[in-house]
This record gives structure tokens, sequence and C-alpha cells, in this order.
């Protein structure tokens, strides 16, 4: 239950940020060069490999001594919301298709089981980082970082549902051997109705689970993608990004340090959190 | 048990992440051998302008590397400086800058040629005489026909991509095209009267041909030997060195050149016995083995990391081995003077009054790694260069709000505007240039999106392709620009010429068209005192800056260090780099 309790502290962080922000750090995009030595061009707050600042509580970057804090806070923001609504698109889609396919059979069985295989096997950061390349200025009414989220969030969602598919569809495939299916059928009911009725219910515990151990999966997917650059434009921060700029810096370790928990304990969290929640839910493994 | 090991596990890790943070590494020992005290002892900038620790002593093995490969090492297909610093290894052009440190590397001498050349017919004919008793690396003589035939297949821009245009744009071609593609064809732009004498005969006037004989394209190539694009795995040595072997991408090996007689070239010493060359390595870790001494030369000569600078400049015995050279290159912003509003000088000169030039001189690593804060376009080792005050952006260059202000107003958006900043993705100083401007604009209200592009294709597809950069709403391009040489032309010509600018893309020139300055620009190349000349560049540097479409950022300086064993070590000012020619080992 550890990782239920540190999910909620990172959304509260995430939706409070601008607050939290206020109170303890600066405006993450705001430059700091007084903290930046001019001689070694080092900055002189590297908190914990280096001397604490009590202004900055995670040290500064280079080479503008940018408050790192104040980037992993609002970081938090866009890897979370990213990573729920693309999950949320995947399960979507995953479920619905993995439950049809399992539960009718036959020849839409196979169709459908042809496309999970095809989704699955796609090279997705590959197709990624192309598509993010001829993104354009303005579309669907949006435009800037708020379209890039969007993109990210559909293709990251898109080509992700095969995984609950798969597993959607085996549980239903099992389901619809059970005798209440079978006692719908013989009253007369039709596919929709059993599927809405019937299964899905008795599919909300694997549902959720795979859902929240695809959580962390999306997350350091997006992060991956921000560390190529092809994610949120800068001076955004994002965690990936942020890694990503702290490659060049590598004798200053608390660049990489903060954004790299933040991702550790994020993914760790929810990954507890899956696993406890399965074993709560899922008779199987008891 | 398991707990225990999961905390021993822990701690090693905490560990090894805490010694990694103390930088590590010893010092490096003092500088061992040779004679001591004087002008040898190891000092900040001791190759700068004087020699440091000068030497006669042949023999060893010099090793070289460098992170990232360049275009070739083919002569007729290149175009990096450092390339045609290391070039002069295996090859000799008709002429070269001389081999000293300071000011008088302006000075160009012969090098396959005797002397420098002789024009007639008003500027427009070059006649160079070759050397007696010059060979190629197999014995067979060098004759004018080679190099007749080198510059005629550097013409090849569809083989050979890379290197420079100034042949094709300036040699009375009447249509020839070059070997491959007027095959059988004579080039009736170059005449060879004889085995020694060379004629180039040239559409328009140039006075400084001497420079386009100094580019390795003159280098002379034998027709027999000429493999195309695979030339440049074994290209023929005219030199002192010829190549052992060839890995693209990965490494080569110099070795001597039996055939090259010393007695031919008084512009070479040829210390070491052999050169080893090592392409792709890890640039952080070329840093280190510099450090500790395995290499001698970082080829790049753009300074060292990030990481390593705070070790140097922290550290009195390494600090001591570094140089800070300046070069001909200036970092700069384009102003897009087709993008809306910028099309209003009175906007674009607000863009130059609110930029905060000390954060761009931060991106590129401050006043020792990045540079000087440039206040026009001419660096300071062009002659010719002056410090102009176009726009100033305030007495502390940290940009004048007010006059920025005044600007918007004048130009009907005193709020401000928004538009489009370009930078190549690779580059994270660029990037870095592209959030301080962000930043610094911000302050009066012009907002910024930013955009990366590819490096590769930044000119042939976006910056540099006028469609593409005007369709897009690109009003400010990030780039930079290093002189082909040292003087006005060399730096200006391609960025400021209008009529270079191709609509198919590619070009280098992304703001600035004035029919004024063309026809500054024709003064100046027809002009053959050098003093008017240089007066002439300068006075054009100062009309683009009034323009308002360029934003100078910062000359360039890096901070280099020497090899441990490296000696006759100095920066030859032609490259803005350590002569890479004329080191030998201790």
């Amino acid at each position: 239950m550890g990782g239920a309790v540190v999910i909620v502290l990172l959304i509260l962080m995430a939706l409070l940020a601008p607050l939290i922000v206020k109170w303890l750090g600066y405006d993450p995009n705001q430059f700091h060069t007084d903290k930046i030595d001019p001689n070694t061009q080092q900055p002189t707050s590297t908190f914990p490999f280096g001397p604490f600042d009590p202004d900055h509580l995670m040290g500064v970057d280079a080479p503008f001594g940018r408050d790192i804090f104040s980037r992993v806070v609002y970081g938090a923001r866009i890897s979370l919301l990213i990573a729920f609504l693309a999950t949320l698109l995947s399960v979507i889609i995953g479920a619905t298709l993995g439950v049809v396919a399992g539960y009718f059979g036959g020849w839409v069985d196979w169709v459908i089981s042809r496309g999970m295989d095809l989704f699955l096997a796609f090279p997705l950061l590959v197709f990624a980082i192309a598509l993010a390349g001829v993104i354009p200025d303005q579309a669907f009414g949006l435009s800037g970082d708020a379209l890039r989220i969007v993109l990210l969030i559909f293709i990251i969602g898109f080509f992700n549902w095969g995984y609950i598919a798969r597993i959607i569809r085996g549980q239903a495939l099992s389901l619809r051997e059970k005798e209440f299916v079978d006692a719908s059928r013989s009253l007369g009911a039709r596919g929709p109705y059993i599927l809405v009725r019937e299964m899905l219910p008795n599919l909300i515990a694997p549902i959720l689970i795979y859902a929240t151990l695809l959580i962390p999966t999306n997350i350091l997917f997006e992060a991956a993608l921000s560390f190529l650059g092809v994610g949120i434009r800068p001076p955004t921060a994002t965690w990936g990004g942020m890694l990503s700029e702290a490659v060049r810096y590598y004798t200053l370790p608390h660049f990489m340090f903060w954004p790299g928990m933040a991702i550790f304990i994020t993914v760790l969290a929810f990954n507890l959190f899956g696993d406890g929640l399965r074993d709560a839910l899922d008779p199987k493994t008891r | 048990m398991k707990r225990r090991l999961v905390v021993g596990v822990a701690a090693g890790v905490a560990l090894a992440l805490g010694l990694s943070a103390c930088g590590g590494g010893t010092s490096s020992s003092n500088n061992q051998g040779g004679s001591s005290g004087n002008a040898n002892a190891p000092a900040f900038n001791a190759a700068v302008g004087k020699v440091f620790n000068p030497s006669d002593k042949k023999g060893g093995t010099m090793k070289f590397a460098i992170s990232s490969d360049w275009d070739s090492t083919d002569p007729g297909d290149t175009y990096y400086g450092l390339s045609w610093n290391l070039v002069r290894l295996y090859t000799r052009a008709l002429t070269m800058f001389k081999v000293v440190p300071g000011t008088g590397s302006q000075e160009l001498v012969g090098d396959l040629a005797e002397g420098l050349g002789e024009s007639s017919n008003g500027g427009k004919t070059w006649t160079y005489k070759l050397r007696q008793g010059l060979k190629f690396e197999d014995g067979t003589p060098i004759t004018a026909k080679d190099v007749e035939y080198a510059v005629s297949r550097s013409l090849e821009k569809g083989t050979l991509v890379n290197g420079p245009f100034y042949f094709n744009d300036f040699l009375d071609l009447k249509g020839y095209k070059g070997p491959y593609s007027s095959k059988g064809q004579d080039n009736p732009a170059i005449d060879t009267p004889d085995d020694h004498t060379i004629v180039f005969k040239l559409k328009k006037a140039y006075g400084s041909f001497d420079y386009f004989a100094m580019l390795p394209s003159t280098a002379p190539v034998p027709q027999g030997k000429d493999t195309g694009v695979k030339y440049k795995e074994h290209p023929v040595s005219s030199g002192p060195y010829m190549f052992q072997s060839y890995s693209a991408g990965k490494a080569f090996t110099l070795v001597r050149n039996p055939n090259w007689d010393q007695a031919t070239d008084p512009n070479r010493k040829a210390l070491p016995d052999q050169y080893d060359v090592t392409i792709g390595a890890n640039a952080d870790d070329i840093d280190n083995q510099l450090i500790a001494g395995s290499y001698q030369v970082d080829l790049a000569g753009t300074g060292v990391q990030p990481a390593a600078l705070s070790r140097v400049l922290g550290d009195p015995n390494l600090k001591a081995r570094a140089d800070n050279p300046g070069s001909a290159r200036l970092w700069y912003t384009a102003i897009n003077p087709e993008v809306a509003p910028l099309n209003n000088i009175e906007c674009r000169k607000a863009v130059m009054f609110a930029a905060d030039k000390t954060l761009y001189q931060q991106a590129y690593g401050g006043p020792l790694a990045g540079g000087e804060i440039a206040s026009n376009l001419l660096p300071p080792i062009i002659p010719g260069h002056q410090k102009l005050s176009v726009y100033p952006p305030g007495q502390d260059n940290k940009g004048d709000v007010a006059a920025a202000k005044d600007a918007l107003q004048k130009c009907g958006q005193p709020s401000g505007f928004s538009t489009n900043l370009s930078y190549r993705a690779e580059r994270p100083k660029e990037k870095a240039t592209a959030e301080a401007l962000q930043q610094s604009l911000g302050r009066v209200g012009i907002k910024l999106t930013l955009k990366a592009f590819p490096t590769g294709d930044y000119l042939a597809l976006y910056a540099g392709k006028p469609s593409y950069a005007n369709g897009n709403k690109l009003g400010l391009m990030v780039y930079g620009w290093a002189a082909d040489w040292n003087d006005g032309f060399g730096f200006l010509s391609q960025i400021i010429d209008s009529r270079t600018i191709r609509a198919s893309g590619g070009n280098s020139n992304l703001s600035v068209h004035v029919p004024e300055v063309d026809k500054m620009i024709d003064q100046a190349v027809a002009e053959t005192d050098a003093d008017k000349r240089n007066q002439q560049w300068s006075a054009i540097d100062k009309r683009v800056m009034e323009e308002a479409v360029v934003l100078p950022g910062v000359w360039a300086k890096s901070v280099t260090l020497r090899g441990t064993q490296a000696t006759n070590v100095f920066v030859n000012e032609a490259f803005g780099q350590y002569d890479y020619m004329a080191m030998g080992l201790q």
C-alpha cells in the first residue's frame, strides 16, 4: 500500500504544481545566472552532490541556472498526464477489442488477433520519432505544447493496446465457457448484451490491474521520447528532457539524479500498486 | 540475508555515485623532459602568438583523435577547417599560409608553386610556376597537368559534393562541367603551356586569387589514379606523409612518403614518423585521454567539452596546458525580413536591442570557452575588423529594454509579437541560445516558439530553403559561420551576398538581400590594394548591421589542451586551431 500513498502524493504534486513552486521554488524557466560560477561555468548549488542552497532545494542546472526542483515538479504534470491518458486510450481500445475477440471467436477473433500481432510488432519508437518530426503547428484547433501532448497521447495510446487486448481476450475466452453466460444465452440474450452486462463487469479486475501496470511503461516511453528530443518542445520541463540535457554535464550528477529519481520512484510506486492490486483482486494468484 | 544483500547493493551504488561525483583523476604530472624554465614552461596561452616547446627532434607516432567525422579526406571534396589544416600532411596545394604563430600566418607563400601567382589581363588571368623535382608517393613526377586535373575534378559537385564553389563560380568554364560529365573535353579555363606552368582564366577579375590557389582543390591528382568517390580512401600523396591504412569513419594511419624531398619544401618540418588518427571516439573520453596523455590533439579544435572545462579551469596544472585561441567564426542569429512583422525594420531593431548578449555568450560556454560578445559581423582575427556599435543592447550587453519597447511602438506592435525561432537539434549550445533568446526577448513581449531541426538538413531543407523558412514563418534562425580564409571576402561572401541565395535550398545566406551590399561586394572584390579592400569590407559589415537582419552573438573562442608530449605547438591563426602539420613529439 506504500505504492498507493506515493501515487496519491505524486498526483497531488502534479495538480498543485504552481502552488508548490510558488512557495518552495521559482518559475521553472527562469534563469538564475548569479548561481553560475563565471570562471568554471559550473552551478554553485549542486545538492546532494555538493553544497545545499535553501533557495534551490535540488540545485540549479547549467548553463543558465534554472531551478531543478521546479522543473521536476512541473515535469511530473506532463509525465503523469500523458501516461494516464495514453493508458486510458490503450485500455479502451484494447479491452473492447479483447473482449470482442475472446467472446465471438471464429473469424472475428482471427482478424483482431492478427491486428494485435501487427501492433505488438510495430517499431513504435521509430514511428514516434518519425511522426514527431512532421507535426504541424496547428491542427484540430490546438497549437504548440497542447497539440504535441495530444499527439503524444495518441501515438503512445494507440499503439500500445495490444498488451491489454491479449490479456483481456484470454480472460474473455475462459469467461464465455462459464455457466452464467450459458444461462444468459439460453434466456435469449444477444452478443452485445452479454458482453456489456455479463462479461465486462467480471473483467474489470484484470483491466484495472493491467492498466495500472501499463502506466509505468508509458511513463518510461514518454521519457524516452523526450530524451530523444521528439517529445515536448524546450524549454518546457519534462523528466526525460532533463535527463537528455544532463548527459553533457555528467560531472554534475545532481542534474541527472533528481529527474532520474523522480522517474524511478513513480515507476516503482505504480508497479508496487499494480502488484498489490493483483494480489487483492485476482483469485487465481492466491 | 536477502535484506542485508539489498542494503549492501544500495550502499555500493551510493558509494559509486559519490565517487563519480568527486570528479576523480589526479592532476597531470608536470611537463617532463626537455628544457626547463623559460619559454618552454607550460603556461596558459603559451601557444597563442608564439611557439610552445620549439624542437627539431624527429621520430615518434603522433596520436590524433576526433569525436565526429569530417566530410572527406579527399582534398578535392572537403570543406572543414580542420581538414584543410590536416590535409597539408599528405597533399601540397599551389599556395599555403605561412606556418608561423600570430598574424604572420595571414601571409600566403608558395607551396607547390615557387611563389605567389602573377596576374595579368586586369586580374582575369593568373599564372603559377611549379617547383622543380616534385614527385608523387610512387615516384612519378608532379606536373601542371595534375594540378589542372585536380581543379577540374573538384568542379563535379554531383560526385564530389562537399567542397567549396569558388572555382565553379569564378573560372571561365564556357560550359565545361568536369572530367566525368564532360568526358574527353579539355578544361578551357586552365592552360598548361609546359610541365611547370599553369594558367587560370577567370570570368571576372579577382584581386586575391592566391586564396583560391591555397584551396586543397589545387592539390595535384594523377588522372590515372582518380577513383572518384573512392579516392578519399587513398589520396595519392604529394606531401611528406602518405596513407598506410584507411578505415572509413574509424581510423587511418599516415607514414613517411619516401618520395617527398625536403629540399623542395621550406614550409614543412615533418617531425613525427607516423600519424595515427582515431575517428568517432566519445568526446568526453577524448578529453580524458588528452589530459592523461594518450592523445596529443583533439582534431575538432573547438575546445574541451563542458565536463572537462571545469576541471581544466579549476586545476592550475591543467590550465597551464591550455590555450584560448580565437578563430574567424561568428555565432549569430539571422533575422528574416520576409516574415511579418519582421519585414518592418523597427521590429527587427527591437530584436537587436532586446537580446541579452551575456546570455548568448553563456550559452556558448562563457567568455573563455564561448568567446567574445560580438557587436558586428567581422571577427577580430580578420584584417579590417572594427568594433561597431549599431543598435547596441545596452551598456552592460544585457539588452536595452527601453530602446526595444520604443522600436516596437514605431513598428506598430507596442505589446510585442510572436514568431518562430529555429535551431539545430543536435547542437546543445544552439538550444541554449534559443532558450536564452526566448527569455530575453520575452521581456518586451516578443514570444518565441522554439523549433529544432536536424543539423544535416538544416540548410538544405529548412532554414536554408527560402520557401520553407518563409512559409513556416521562421523569423529567427540560429546559425554560425567560419571564414573560408581570413579576409573580408573569405568570411562574408557566402553569408551576405544576395546572389548566392538559391531557391532550391542549401543557402548559407539566410536573411541578407540588400542590393547596395551586393554592389559594395563587387567593388571590394575588384580592389587590388589590400588596405583599401579591408576598409571596404568593414564598411560592408556596417551596412549589413544597419539593415538589422543579423543579430551577432559571439566571436568564437575555445579552450584547447596541448598534448603532454607535443613539441612545436602553436595556434595557426589561419585555422584558429593548433597547426597539426608543424607539431612533433618529445
